[in-house]
């Protein structure tokens, strides 16, 4: 596929950059300066009146990085990720397949599984501490008459599993509606045909359907793990502010924490530029995946 | 005959997803039981499994007041105002800048435009928690702490819309506007007669998109808003679960939380079809 290069159409001079304007003031003021301002803030040094600040290079960084809190933080946030990306990417895949089925009822079954994309994060807490409280939630309940000491409030694997459990369960609904429409693009008669061959169902998916997910589920992967380092943050500060001690402090809200609660200023802005890493490492890889999608598209 | 054995095949298919639906909805359904008893009863840790007799009371109350015996919150419909009006400006405004600096992309061309491009891009990889401090601290030197304008402006940047609608543009015949400009019409004229009209679809997915995005924001209400009057929903609940001791008034939380949530459900469950063709396209 040849690449036409579009001319432009207006040949005004001014025009488009007042129409640029509105978006480049507020990516510069709210985005850009910000980003400096923290990148600054991390090599430099505070008192903790705020009134001499001076440059000390890595030294924010190697104190981060000799933290065991930190470091425990960074393997938490890593654990937390990856459950909740698992778990909710191959629990939508599996009902995807079910819901991609010629089934009667199909179209409510779609509408009863991506409904609760409609929650907030913080909002999805709220009902599942109302469920899981230790002494009035009926699931708690139910699992103290089961003989299961639960109480997350002291309990901090609990605790982590709750966070898990309720971040999951709203990401499975993003998660569907992008494997439905994966699975919906898979052309029939590719499936015809291998079962034609005497390819029994669950071969075919997997040698088959699984493959041509691939872009999907790799975009997923992307997403799902920026939703568990960001997004979650709601998650926990409505179930457990971070604890039981630091049970579910992932490095998200460890720079909250340390930024507006304890105002470490410089360690919380090392913080940031450590998660800044992470982010541009993430969409490098997806737009890197992304520019090869599109190239199948073409030679497709 | 065909058709029977078919239908016994996928009694699997239909227990696992009305399984799944159920184990979804189950939340909702505890959170509107426990809207319809009294504070007492759920305190007792004996809430039955159906509904009460509190439903009326709870959700007058919840709704114009907010607050009970041992729970002090903002009244709901304070908090939905300020959802709704977050979540509006937030999406037109998103929409508003994306379309014009991706119009300016696509049908001019002027120095520095792939430069511009590029910035708006790199915003991809600046979310709030990167940039958290000195973000508060642009917005309070700009005294925007408790007003709107803080809680929405710095959400209205948008990569997302500007490179959705920079392929929508891209995809449109150039010589629809070529034929316009013959008959006289300027770049603004063409933008509004033609390049807006066929772009209808991706702006009702991107809206819906954007509006649920918005409604559901959390960290930075959470920072950049100190008084009850500015709560949002997600704000004002979680403020008013506390500690989520026993002893609360968890019948007015959970009537606050079924009221408020009704707002992007429903969005999202009748406007569904342009959800889901808003996030499959910007995940292309």
């Amino acid at each position: 596929m040849a690449v036409i290069r579009r001319e432009a159409v207006f040949s005004n001079k001014l025009l488009p950059y007042l129409l640029v304007a509105p978006q480049l003031v507020l990516t510069g003021v709210f985005f850009l300066w910000p980003a400096v301002q923290a990148l600054q803030q991390s090599v430099m040094k505070s008192d903790p009146f705020g009134i001499r600040t001076r440059f000390v290079g890595w030294e924010n960084f190697k104190a981060l990085f000799a933290d065991p809190l930190y470091l425990g933080s960074i393997r938490l946030s890593f654990v937390f990720a990856g459950a909740v990306a698992f778990l909710a990417m191959s629990l939508a895949l599996f009902l995807a397949v079910q819901a991609n089925r010629q089934l009667r009822g199909s179209q409510i079954y779609k509408t009863l599984l991506i409904w609760p994309y409609a929650l907030a994060p913080a909002v999805s807490a709220v009902l599942w501490v109302f469920l899981f409280q230790p002494s009035i939630g009926v699931v708690s309940l139910a699992l103290q008459g089961l003989g299961i000491p639960w109480d997350y409030h002291l309990h901090g694997g609990q605790a982590l599993l709750l966070v898990i459990l309720a971040s999951v369960a709203r990401q499975i609904s993003y998660n569907f509606i992008f494997f439905l429409a994966g699975l919906q693009a898979v052309p029939k008669t590719l499936i015809e045909a291998a079962m034609i061959d005497g390819a029994s169902s669950r071969r075919v998916f997997w040698s088959v359907v699984f493959p041509l997910l691939t872009p999907t589920t790799f975009f997923l992967i992307v997403m799902n793990t920026v939703y568990a380092f960001f997004d979650t943050f709601g998650v926990i500060d409505a179930l457990t502010k971070g604890g039981p001690g630091k049970a579910t402090e992932t490095l998200c809200y460890k720079v909250y924490l340390d930024g507006f609660r304890s105002f470490r200023i410089n360690s919380s802005a090392a913080q940031s530029v450590v998660l800044m890493a992470v982010v541009i490492l993430l969409t490098a890889f997806q737009f890197k995946f992304l520019q090869r999608r599109v190239h199948y598209e073409g030679g497709g | 005959m065909k058709k029977a054995r078919k239908s016994l095949a996928n009694i699997p298919a239909h227990l696992f997803l009305a399984v799944a639906a159920a184990l979804l909805a189950f939340p909702v359904y505890m959170a509107f039981i426990g809207s319809t008893h009294d504070a007492a009863t759920i305190g007792r840790g004996r809430m039955p499994l159906t509904p009460g007799a509190y439903l009326g009371q709870n959700y007058v109350q919840a709704w114009a007041y907010g607050t009970g015996e041992r729970v002090s919150g903002t009244p709901v419909r304070v908090m939905m105002v300020n959802s709704l009006t977050m979540a509006l400006a937030i999406a037109l405004g998103k929409i508003f800048m994306s379309v014009l600096a991706a119009y300016a992309v696509v049908f001019f061309r002027f120095p520095l435009r792939n430069f511009f491009f590029w910035l708006i891009f790199i915003t991809l990889m600046l979310p709030l928690e990167v940039r958290i401090i000195p973000s508060y601290k642009v917005a309070s030197d700009l005294k925007l702490v408790n007003t709107f304008l803080g809680l929405t402006l710095p959400m209205m940047v948008s990569a997302t819309g500007t490179l959705l609608f920079r392929q929508v543009f891209l995809s449109m015949p150039k010589e629809l506007l070529e034929a316009a400009k013959i008959d006289g019409a300027g770049p603004l004229r063409c933008l509004w007669s033609i390049v807006l009209p066929l772009s209808r679809p991706s702006l009702a997915a991107l809206f819906v998109v954007m509006f649920v995005y918005g409604w559901n924001q959390y960290l930075w209400p959470l920072l950049i808003t100190t008084t009850r009057q500015m709560d949002t929903v997600a704000i004002g609940l979680v403020r008013m679960l506390g500690t989520s001791e026993s002893l609360m008034d968890w019948n007015l939380v959970m009537a606050a939380t079924i009221m408020t949530m009704a707002v992007p459900v429903s969005v999202v469950i009748l406007l569904q079809r342009w959800l889901v063709k808003g996030l499959v396209e910007i995940g292309k």
